[in-house]
């Protein structure tokens, strides 16, 4: 049940992934992103996560993927016009792919080397409560840091709508 | 019986029990605001309009469903889908009442129990933006496309004071489990005031209610803030270019969302199924005494018949109430249904002020609208949440 879940989910998001990418139309490639950000909280869901996954899809799917659709709509940005590829781009462009892929496996292969598979319910460490305590014991300084580092974006952000503005 | 076959029979009971509330809350909607209007109201289909609604389910199938060309057909016909799929998907989590049990086995009056349940909701409504966004821009209607950007904008703003009015009384219940929080407000001060979040100590919930109540008529895209479809300047909205069941989709959304907001807010602030005052001063009687009390009007009303078929009709209208109050008086009756009656009772209360503030106010302006959310609602809502935290963290 589990590897069959994961199978339809991983499946779901490299559909939706390699669709953002052959899409034409930026709404169509947003839309498809949604459906990643979906599917990758069930992954999460799957692996005992709840929080995350719930975390995933208000904060990616909820606000950030909105976002992304308002800019795109209020632009009202039309579809992009497809030109011929390079000769160069037709020639290599395949077996490219495929050496990175294979490089890729051959390194996951090497890292992780028969990591056992993960069951649901078998992680307990998902939970609010756990990623909380994680979050203000042992991971305190990293959460701290990126919270300094995401004002400095927000005050970043201010400074440049009022140059605008002048 | 097995855990598979009561989930079914609780899912398809609580399907039916909000789809029929789903109907008929339009009818209150549109008594209640003919009546503040001082007009009828619907009164032609059935006894005082109560035909009304299926009149309009009917009206709706057997019109022409039209899609428009140059439209996005894919993003077009997704949108309403998703829109009330949405809208239904978030009543899954909500406690109705307390555990009961049926042929043995214990069960309880959720569909299901989730330890994430807060954010369950929080996630569902934020992807049911989607639904009015993408209905606005594949319409391809410079209308529809103001309606969904607008309605896009506004939801994310809100969201913000929304999720911070809910983090409050998250941090007195110390649980994201729905059933935990109704149960931890359980009790009361001095013997007759309720713990109820907004009365709790060490910091009552009054403000984030506040906050919470106005944030969900943003959320639902009702009068005051219903911009997204204002129809003196976008002529219906995000749903201009819909019609047939696609456009009663995205009207059974619209109150599927209060419905979901409003059984929220009674579950976070005011104290779920639990009843207004202890059972020793007599709360387990209100019940009966409310229905036995409709009972008598009605007969009163049957034995001074206005019209003839009123001798008839009303004294077996009657029948029905008094036998809902004997219902009540049984105590196996009345310990299922007491915490049903108090839950609607709560509900139907803050679903009757959604439609009452929307025959009082009128419609912001929308740099109103944005600038309330972002320099009044959010701070507010932030200084309420630190002061929370800062008197949980002393007193408790």
């Amino acid at each position: 049940m589990d590897v069959l879940l994961f199978l339809i989910f991983a499946s779901i998001a490299v559909v939706c992934g390699v669709n953002v990418v052959v899409q034409s139309h930026p709404i169509s490639s947003a839309v498809s992103l949604i459906g990643v950000m979906g599917s990758l909280a069930v992954l999460y869901l799957l692996l005992g996560a709840e929080f995350i996954a719930a975390a995933q899809v208000i904060v990616y799917a909820g606000a950030i993927m909105v976002l992304f659709i308002f800019v795109i709509m209020l632009l009202n940005a039309g579809g992009e016009t497809r030109r011929g590829r390079s000769f160069l781009a037709q020639l290599l462009g395949v077996p490219l792919l495929i050496a990175f892929l294979g490089l890729m496996a051959y390194f996951v292969q090497q890292l992780f080397p028969g990591s056992p598979v993960v069951h649901f319910g078998a992680f307990q460490g998902g939970t609010a409560q756990a990623v909380g305590r994680a979050l203000f014991t042992q991971f305190l300084l990293p959460f701290e840091v990126v919270s300094v580092l995401i004002l400095i974006a927000i005050l970043g952000a201010v400074v440049l709508a009022q140059k605008e503005m002048d | 019986m097995n855990f598979f076959l009561l989930s079914l029979i609780k899912a398809a009971v609580v399907a039916f029990v909000l789809l029929t509330t789903l109907a008929y809350l339009q009818w209150v909607e549109r008594k209640v605001i003919a009546h503040i209007q001082v007009r009828m109201g619907p009164s032609r289909v059935g006894p005082h309009g109560l035909m009304q609604p299926l009149a309009d389910v009917i009206k709706l199938i057997t019109k022409e469903d039209l899609i428009p060309p140059y439209v996005n057909k894919f993003l077009y016909l997704a949108a309403p889908f998703l829109a009330i799929t949405m809208a239904l998907l978030s009543i899954s989590v909500i406690p109705f009442g307390g555990g009961f049990s049926v042929f043995g086995d214990p069960t309880w009056m959720q569909l299901t129990d989730l330890n994430i349940g807060v954010l369950f909701v929080l996630a569902v409504s934020s992807v049911g933006v989607y639904g009015i966004a993408l209905a606005g821009w594949a319409s391809n209607n410079k209308y529809s496309l103001l309606g969904g950007l607008r309605s896009s904008a506004q939801m994310i703003s809100y969201e913000l004071p929304l999720s911070l009015a809910i983090a409050a009384p998250l941090l007195l219940a110390n649980s994201l489990r729905l059933r935990h929080i109704v149960q931890q407000q359980d009790h009361f001060y001095l013997g007759f005031i309720p713990r109820w979040n907004i009365f709790q100590g060490p910091m009552p919930q009054i403000f984030s209610f506040i906050i919470f109540l106005i944030a969900a008529f943003a959320e639902t895209n009702r009068i005051p803030f219903d911009l997204p479809e204002a129809e003196n300047e976008l002529v219906a909205g995000y749903h201009t270019e819909y019609s047939s069941m696609k456009f009663a989709a995205f009207f059974m959304a619209e109150y599927a969302n209060m419905v979901t907001v409003c059984s929220m807010t009674t579950t976070l602030f005011l104290g779920g199924w639990l009843p207004l005052w202890p059972e020793s001063l007599g709360s387990n009687y209100l019940p009966s005494l409310v229905f036995a009390g409709a009972g008598a009007v009605a007969l009163y009303h049957g034995l001074n018949p206005v019209r003839p078929r009123d001798r008839l009709t009303l004294p077996v209208v009657a029948a029905v109430f008094f036998l809902l109050a004997l219902i009540f008086l049984i105590p196996a009756g009345h310990a299922v249904l007491a915490p049903l009656f108090w839950f609607a009772a709560k509900t139907g209360t803050l679903l009757f002020v959604f439609i009452w503030v929307r025959g009082t106010l009128p419609r912001f302006r929308y740099d109103q609208l944005m600038g309330f959310a972002w320099k009044f609602l959010f701070p507010v809502a932030v200084v309420n949440l630190l002061v929370t935290g800062i008197m949980v963290a002393v007193f408790s």
